[in-house]
C-alpha cells in the first residue's frame, strides 16, 4: 500500500464515559506518531446516534472501525496496547520506545 | 383457576414453563433479573427462549433477545419445532440482537457493554419492551480483561435492567453439574451475580446409567415463595416441561362414585361392581399371567362405552398388542380405526422416565384419553433411572387423577422366585387404588393363573383366588376349588367338579333305588301282616270250636254219669266224692306197698 493513502476511522464512544475518552486520546496519539497527515476519525457517540451504532453492529463500547484501506477492522477496546492495533491496520509494529 | 390466581400475583412474569410457573408461586420477578445458569446443553437457550416467546404470545409483552454466544437465525431455526411460531412473532413483538464476538475482533485494552445499552435502550423504547434475555454473557465477560472490569460491567447491566424496570434473564455457563459450578474456577463475577440478581435458576443435566437426566432447581428468589428442590425437567415437543413433584396447595378433584367395568364380568363383581371413575389399578404378576390381556379386557369395555382409551405398551409394538389379544376375543382392531383407541409402542420412546411420564402425558392431553393402560410401567425403572421411577410413577398416579382418567397399569414382577410383592423399587402399590395380583399355580404338570385382589379403596371386595380362564371366546373368571389345604385349579378343577357331579348323580340313583327297596319291603311287610291277620282269625276259629266241643263233650259226660246213677239209683253225684273216691284210688298202692313193708 503507498504511504500516502489516506486512513479512514468510525470510533464508537458511549458518552464521556472513561473508557470511550480514553480510546479517543490514544487513537489521536497514534495516529499522530504513526500515520500523520494520513487519517481522518469520524466519532459516533452511541448515546445520540444508538441506531447508527445497531447497524454497524456495535454493542461494545469504545469500538473503532477502520473503513479504509480495506480489509475492513474492528478494534474494541481503549487502545491502550499499541501492538494489536498497529497488527490490525497492517502498520509495521514499532518497538518499545 | 391457576391462571386466575397469576395474573393476582403481584410482580411475576410467567414463563409459560410448565411446572416452573408452579415452582416460583408465578414465573420470574417483574422488572428484576435473573440468572440462569447451568452446563452445555443443558437448555438455557431454550428456557429463555420460551420465556421471551410466552411473554409475547400470552402476555403481550414485547421483548429482545441479546444472542452472545449463537447466531439468533440458528437459534429461531433449532426452535421451530416447539410450534412457538418465532418467524412471526419477530416481526413485531421480538427481536433478536446478535452480539457474538466476530472471530476476527481485534482487542485492545479495556471496553464496557454502555454502547450495548445505548442500542438497548433505544430498541426497548421503541418497542415498549417487557422482558429482556442476554443469553450466554459469559461469552463477553470472558473479553474483559480482569475481574474489576467484569464486576463493573455486571454492576452496570443490573442497574440499568433496574433503572428501565424490565424483566431480565441472563443466562450463562456453569462447569456442568451444580457441584463443579460452585468450583468453577473463575467463580467470582458468576458468584457476584448470583448475590446481585433477585432470582437464580440453575440447570443440571446428568447422564446416570447412561440416561440423560435433567433437573431444575431454584437457588434463590427474593421477595417470593418457591420449592427448593430440584425438579426434573424434559424439553418436550413444545418446549420445557418442568415435573412438579409435591404442590399441598393443589385442591382435591372431586371424586367419582361411577363404576367402569375391568371388562371381566366376574371381576367387576368381585370389585363389587367395577374400578372407581378417576381410579388407579395396578395389575402385578410375573410374565405371561395375562396382564396384558387383562388391560386389553380393560381398554376394550371402554371402548365400547365410547371412552377414548390410550393404550401404551413399552414391550410390544401396537399391532402385536392388538393381534396378541384378539386370540382372546379381545377385539381392539376397530376402536383402533375408528379413532377412539390410541396404542403406543413405548419401545420407540427412550430416555429417562421423566421422559415417559412427560410423553404419555402429551399424549393423553392430545388424545383427550379417558381411560389409560400403560403396559408395563416396570420398564422405568430399568430404564437407568432406578430412583426417579418411582416418583415419577407417584406422580403419573397424581396426574392421571387430577385429570379424572382411570389409569390401568401392569407391573412385571421380577423373578418367579421372589413371590415379595413389595420387592420392586417402583413401590407404587402403595398409591394404588386397586391392585389386582395374578399368579402361576403349578400343580399336577399344570400351570394355570390365579387372580387375586390384593386391595381395592373404598370397596367390599371379593377375598378368594379365583383362576384366570383365557379362552377363544373370552377372558372369564372361574372358582377355585380347595382340596386338603390345597386350591385347585385347571384340570384337577376339572376333575374335582366332574367328580362331585357323578357323586351327585350316584347318591341321586342310591337314593332312588333304596326307595324303591323300602317300598318293597313296606309291600311285603305290609302284606305279611294282612296273611297273620288271617291266620289268627283261623286260630280264634279253631280256638272257639275247640272250646264249644269241650263244653258239650263235657256236657255229655256228665249226662252220662248222672244218667248211670240214676240208672244205678245212686244219690247225686258230688264233686267231694269224685275226688274221694279218687284219693281213695291213689292210696291203694301205697298202701299196698306199706303192707308189704313191714
Amino acid at each position: 500500500m503507498s504511504r500516502s493513502t489516506p486512513f479512514k476511522f468510525r470510533l464508537y464512544v458511549a458518552g464521556d464515559a472513561l473508557n470511550s475518552a480514553l480510546a479517543l486520546a490514544n487513537l489521536t496519539a497514534l495516529c499522530k506518531t504513526h500515520l500523520p497527515g494520513r487519517h481522518e476519525i469520524d466519532v459516533v457517540d452511541v448515546f445520540r446516534e444508538p441506531k447508527v451504532a445497531m447497524a454497524a453492529g456495535v454493542l461494545m463500547t469504545p469500538t473503532l472501525l477502520k473503513l479504509s484501506p480495506s480489509p475492513a477492522r474492528r478494534i474494541v477496546g481503549t487502545l491502550s496496547q499499541a501492538q494489536p492495533f498497529m497488527r490490525a491496520l497492517g502498520l509495521p509494529e514499532a518497538g518499545p520506545p | 383457576m391457576k391462571t386466575q390466581r397469576r395474573s393476582v400475583v403481584p410482580g411475576k412474569a410467567p414463563t409459560g414453563i410448565v411446572g416452573f410457573d408452579d415452582i416460583t408461586d408465578g414465573g420470574l420477578p417483574v422488572g428484576r433479573t435473573t440468572l440462569l445458569v447451568g452446563g452445555p446443553g443443558s437448555g438455557k437457550t431454550i428456557f429463555a427462549l420460551q420465556f421471551l416467546a410466552h411473554g409475547a404470545r400470552a402476555c403481550k409483552e414485547s421483548g429482545i433477545f441479546i444472542a452472545f454466544e449463537e447466531h439468533s437465525e440458528r437459534i429461531v431455526t433449532n426452535a421451530s419445532s416447539f410450534g412457538w411460531n418465532l418467524p412471526e412473532l419477530r416481526r413485531k413483538k421480538l427481536f433478536f440482537i446478535d452480539a457474538q464476538p466476530l472471530p476476527d475482533l481485534v482487542q485492545s485494552g479495556d471496553f464496557d457493554l454502555s454502547g450495548m445499552l445505548a442500542v438497548l435502550q433505544a430498541k426497548a423504547t421503541d418497542m415498549k419492551v417487557r422482558r429482556i434475555v442476554f443469553d450466554a454473557l459469559d461469552i463477553v465477560l470472558a473479553l474483559l480483561p480482569d475481574a474489576a472490569a467484569k464486576r463493573r460491567e455486571i454492576y452496570r447491566l443490573h442497574e440499568w435492567l433496574l433503572e428501565h424496570k424490565l424483566t431480565g434473564l441472563i443466562t450463562a455457563k456453569s462447569g456442568g453439574d451444580e457441584s463443579s459450578y460452585s468450583n468453577y474456577s473463575t467463580p467470582q463475577p458468576f458468584s457476584l451475580m448470583q448475590f446481585m440478581v433477585d432470582c437464580a435458576v440453575v440447570l443440571n443435566h446428568h447422564v446416570v446409567q447412561g440416561v440423560s437426566q435433567r433437573n431444575l432447581r431454584v437457588q434463590k428468589y427474593r421477595g417470593s415463595r418457591f420449592d427448593e428442590d430440584e425438579s426434573p425437567f424434559v424439553i418436550g415437543t413444545s418446549g420445557f416441561e418442568v415435573a412438579v413433584t409435591r404442590d399441598l396447595d393443589r385442591a382435591d378433584m372431586p371424586v367419582s362414585k361411577e363404576r367402569v367395568s375391568s371388562g371381566v364380568g366376574r371381576l367387576d363383581t368381585m370389585l363389587g361392581g367395577g374400578y372407581y371413575r378417576g381410579a388407579s389399578v395396578l395389575i402385578t404378576g410375573f410374565s405371561g399371567t395375562a396382564k396384558t390381556t387383562l388391560s386389553g379386557a380393560f381398554s376394550e369395555a371402554a371402548c365400547q362405552r365410547g371412552e377414548r382409551t390410550l393404550f401404551v405398551s413399552f414391550d410390544s409394538d401396537a399391532s402385536e398388542v392388538v393381534r396378541n389379544l384378539s386370540s382372546v376375543d379381545i377385539q381392539l382392531a376397530r376402536y383402533v380405526k375408528n379413532g377412539v383407541l390410541r396404542m403406543v409402542s413405548a419401545r420407540t420412546i427412550s430416555g429417562s422416565a421423566e421422559t415417559y411420564l412427560v410423553r404419555i402425558k402429551t399424549l393423553a392431553r392430545e388424545h383427550k384419553a379417558r381411560c389409560l393402560v400403560i403396559d408395563p410401567i416396570s420398564t422405568w425403572s430399568e430404564s437407568g433411572s432406578f430412583l426417579t421411577a418411582h416418583s415419577v410413577a407417584e406422580r403419573l398416579i397424581d396426574w392421571s387423577k387430577a385429570q379424572g382418567i382411570t389409569l390401568v397399569c401392569t407391573r412385571l414382577l421380577g423373578e418367579m422366585s421372589s413371590l415379595a410383592e413389595g420387592g420392586s423399587p417402583l413401590q407404587i402399590s402403595t398409591v394404588a387404588d386397586t391392585w389386582i395380583h395374578l399368579d402361576y399355580l403349578v400343580q399336577a404338570g399344570e400351570r394355570n393363573r390365579g387372580l387375586s385382589i390384593i386391595k381395592s379403596r373404598g370397596t367390599a371386595h371379593s377375598n378368594q383366588v379365583r383362576e384366570l380362564i383365557l379362552s377363544d371366546t373370552g377372558v372369564s373368571l372361574a372358582d377355585t376349588y380347595t382340596a386338603g389345604g390345597e386350591v385347585l385349579m385347571g384340570t384337577l378343577r376339572w376333575e374335582k367338579e366332574r367328580a362331585e357331579n357323578s357323586a351327585t348323580d350316584a347318591a341321586e340313583v342310591a337314593r332312588k333305588l333304596k326307595r324303591v327297596r323300602l317300598d318293597v319291603e313296606e309291600a311285603e311287610l305290609e302284606m305279611r301282616g294282612q296273611s297273620l291277620q288271617t291266620e289268627l282269625v283261623a286260630k280264634r276259629v279253631e280256638k272257639a270250636l275247640l272250646a264249644s266241643a269241650t263244653e258239650s263233650s263235657e256236657r255229655e259226660l256228665t249226662r252220662g254219669h248222672t244218667r248211670i246213677r240214676e240208672l244205678r239209683g245212686a244219690d247225686a253225684a258230688k264233686p267231694s266224692d269224685k275226688t274221694a273216691a279218687r284219693t281213695q284210688g291213689k292210696r291203694a298202692p301205697r298202701s299196698l306197698a306199706g303192707a308189704s313193708r313191714p
